[in-house]
């Protein structure tokens, strides 16, 4: 019996079925499982000869860091038509990341036709239409602007769309819902320009278009720009990448990607939308009555648990660390409820301060693996109490042919052999 | 994320704002430098490209499907296939249910607007050379796929006039969540 175990007899105890124990055993100081593991490593060191790289001068600096060598499988796989490499997807490596933040070259992408590669100098914003004063803006110009930063997340609309197949997709996880990212976007309130320009009472909508070779136009509600959309220059410190909208992009936190148009070269303000293929062919759902839902902007509350997840492996029975993500278009956050015993019990997971609106929030809690098949799931739970449905309850609601906006409850199995997979359960 | 010193905003705007029926969060928006510079008619006639359902934004210029039939076959077949069916890109045509276990999306079973088809083949195709068609071609590639899925006779003549009253078999079938599922 550990220090702690003697301290706290209960924290060790199951809370839910499947071995999940209390999501406050991680809250206390010196872990007993932790504690122990650490000491054996310290021990196991002191026998060995003192590694290379502790007798020979390191490596001299560098202009721009890179991830270690020892690190090659943490990247974006890349989903593009052969036909046009330009035109695709690239998944963020959702299960080899930890905490909120996604670093700048693993951010998902989605590019209609290829990334500009954009000389910042001759790139402007245009704002017409029904405007009191039709303005151009510089990037040097907007660099002087009053600016906000947000952490938020940024999530295609087409992400997950794996949950409506027939058979579960046996992928690892950052393959299947890895269309979303968690940055700290910073630049300029869209407000503050839209004041400026002066929008007249009948602009209801803001057509917003990339300079990309697709020159990618949407629409978006007035309400919406004027509320907490962010002119964006920074990604997490630095300068926009070229693939993430650089040097301007639009943020919507909370809203379906293809909104946060990148490249951004012109809002139009109109009286009403535009109809883009975007907006109309592409980015609606089709319900099995035939009719499709359109202008679904807000992306619901969504969970998936990236450790274990398929592609890990579990060394025999003991004490795990679930981990996971959590996030919703409506706002924090408020719990997360995991499941080891395919949804008979469920224990609240620990979440990672702080909790902000439309981010990713990172959820765990302590387990303890007895060696026997299981099925693990996440249900999330947002501050509007709206709550992260089962699959069939999705499907019964929306049938399997909406493409969009998939949010099931995603189940893991684990075997006795330690492997996990992705079921319908 | 607003400027605490002016969350109440000028006295002046708050008129204004119930106008404008906007959250008072507008109001708090911090001042700007004003560093927009004028843009002129030209200039903004230079980039506008937004062509709207009502027909706004639509050039001069005029095709039919005769026309645009040919254009299609040596510039879209090759992602497109024939008749717009069975390339390596969406369908295009070939009719279809939009219920059942594989329902058929394409232009004439799923787009509501015609005026779509002119606003994003001139402003994205073809992929390998976006923009490089003229006004009359897109209009006569605009006016062959109407036609390919039945919705124009192939001697129809598309301009800034007809496109617009051109009405889609799916024009009535999307329901518009927004603005009921408004975010706060």
């Amino acid at each position: 019996m550990s220090d702690q175990e003697a301290r706290e007899p209960g924290l060790l105890q199951p809370v839910a079925g499947g071995g999940l124990l209390d999501r406050r055993l991680f809250l206390k100081k010196g872990l007993a499982f932790g504690a122990g593991a650490a000491l054996v490593g310290h021990m196991r060191q002191g026998l060995a000869e003192e590694p290379p790289w502790m007798k020979t001068p390191g490596e001299p600096f560098t202009n721009y860091g890179r991830p270690s060598p020892h690190e090659k499988e943490a990247i974006r796989w890349i989903s593009a038509n052969s036909g046009a490499p330009g035109n695709g997807i690239s998944w963020t490596p959702l299960h080899k990341l930890e905490g909120i933040v996604t670093p700048n070259g693993l951010h998902f992408e989605r590019h209609h036709n290829g990334v500009p590669q954009i000389d910042p100098h001759q790139h402007r914003l245009l704002i017409h239409g029904l405007v009191e004063n039709p303005l151009s803006f510089g990037i040097e110009d907007l660099l002087r602007y009053p600016m906000v930063s947000r952490l938020c997340f940024v999530e295609c609309g087409g992400n997950s769309n794996a949950g409506w197949h027939e058979e579960p997709i046996q992928t690892p996880v950052g393959y299947f819902h890895g269309l979303a990212s968690c940055s700290e976007w910073t630049g300029v309130p869209l407000a503050v320009i839209l004041d400026e320009a002066g929008l007249r009472p009948d602009a209801r909508w803001l057509i917003a278009e990339g300079a990309d070779a697709a020159a990618m136009n949407i629409s978006i509600p007035v309400e919406k720009a004027m509320d907490d959309a962010i002119l964006a220059l920074y990604q997490n410190g630095e300068r926009l990448r070229p693939e993430n909208g650089y040097p301007l992009r639009l943020i919507l936190p909370g809203w379906e990607a293809v909104l946060s148009v990148k490249w951004l070269r012109r809002l139009q303000a109109a009286n009403q939308p535009v109809m883009a293929r975007n907006e109309t062919a592409k980015y609606t759902e089709l319900l099995p009555s035939g009719k499709a839902r359109q202008f679904t902007f807000v992306m619901d509350a969504k969970s998936i648990i990236t450790f274990p997840s398929p592609g890990q492996h579990l060394r025999g029975p003991g004490l795990y660390r679930i981990s996971g993500l959590a996030w919703s278009g409506r706002g924090r956050i408020k719990r997360v409820d995991i499941s080891a015993d395919g949804g008979r019990s469920w224990a609240e997971a620990a979440l990672q301060e702080p909790v902000l609106p439309q981010c990713f929030t990172r959820f765990r809690l302590p387990w303890r693996w007895d060696g026997s098949p299981l099925v693990l799931k996440s249900r999330a739970v947002d501050e509007t109490g709206y709550v992260q449905p089962e699959r069939r309850a999705l499907i019964a609601e929306r049938g399997r042919h909406g493409y969009f906006h998939y949010n099931a409850i995603v189940s893991w199995a684990v075997a006795a052999d330690g492997t996990v997979s992705h079921v319908y359960a | 994320m607003r400027n605490d010193r002016n969350r109440s905003g000028p006295r002046w705007l708050a008129p204004a704002l119930l106008l404008f029926g906007m959250n008072a969060a507008v109001a708090a928006a911090p001042e700007s430098p004003k560093l927009g510079r004028p843009a002129s008619p030209g200039e903004i006639a230079a980039q506008d490209i937004n062509v709207f359902p009502d027909g706004a934004g639509l050039p001069p210029g005029k095709g039919t499907a005769l026309e645009g039939k040919a254009i299609f076959d040596m510039k879209c077949v090759s992602c497109h296939g024939p008749k717009g069916m069975g390339g390596s890109a969406g369908e295009l045509a070939g009719g279809g249910s939009l219920t059942g276990p594989h329902p058929d999306k394409n232009v004439g079973t799923y787009w509501p607007y015609a005026t779509t088809l002119f606003d994003f083949i001139r402003r994205s195709m073809p992929l390998d050379a976006p923009r490089s068609l003229s006004e009359d071609q897109v209009y006569a590639v605009t006016a062959y796929l109407l036609h390919i899925n039945g919705i124009v006779d192939e001697r129809a003549e598309m301009n800034a006039g007809t496109l617009p009253r051109v009405v889609m078999p799916n024009r009535d079938g999307f329901v518009q969540v927004w603005p009921g599922e408004k975010a706060e």
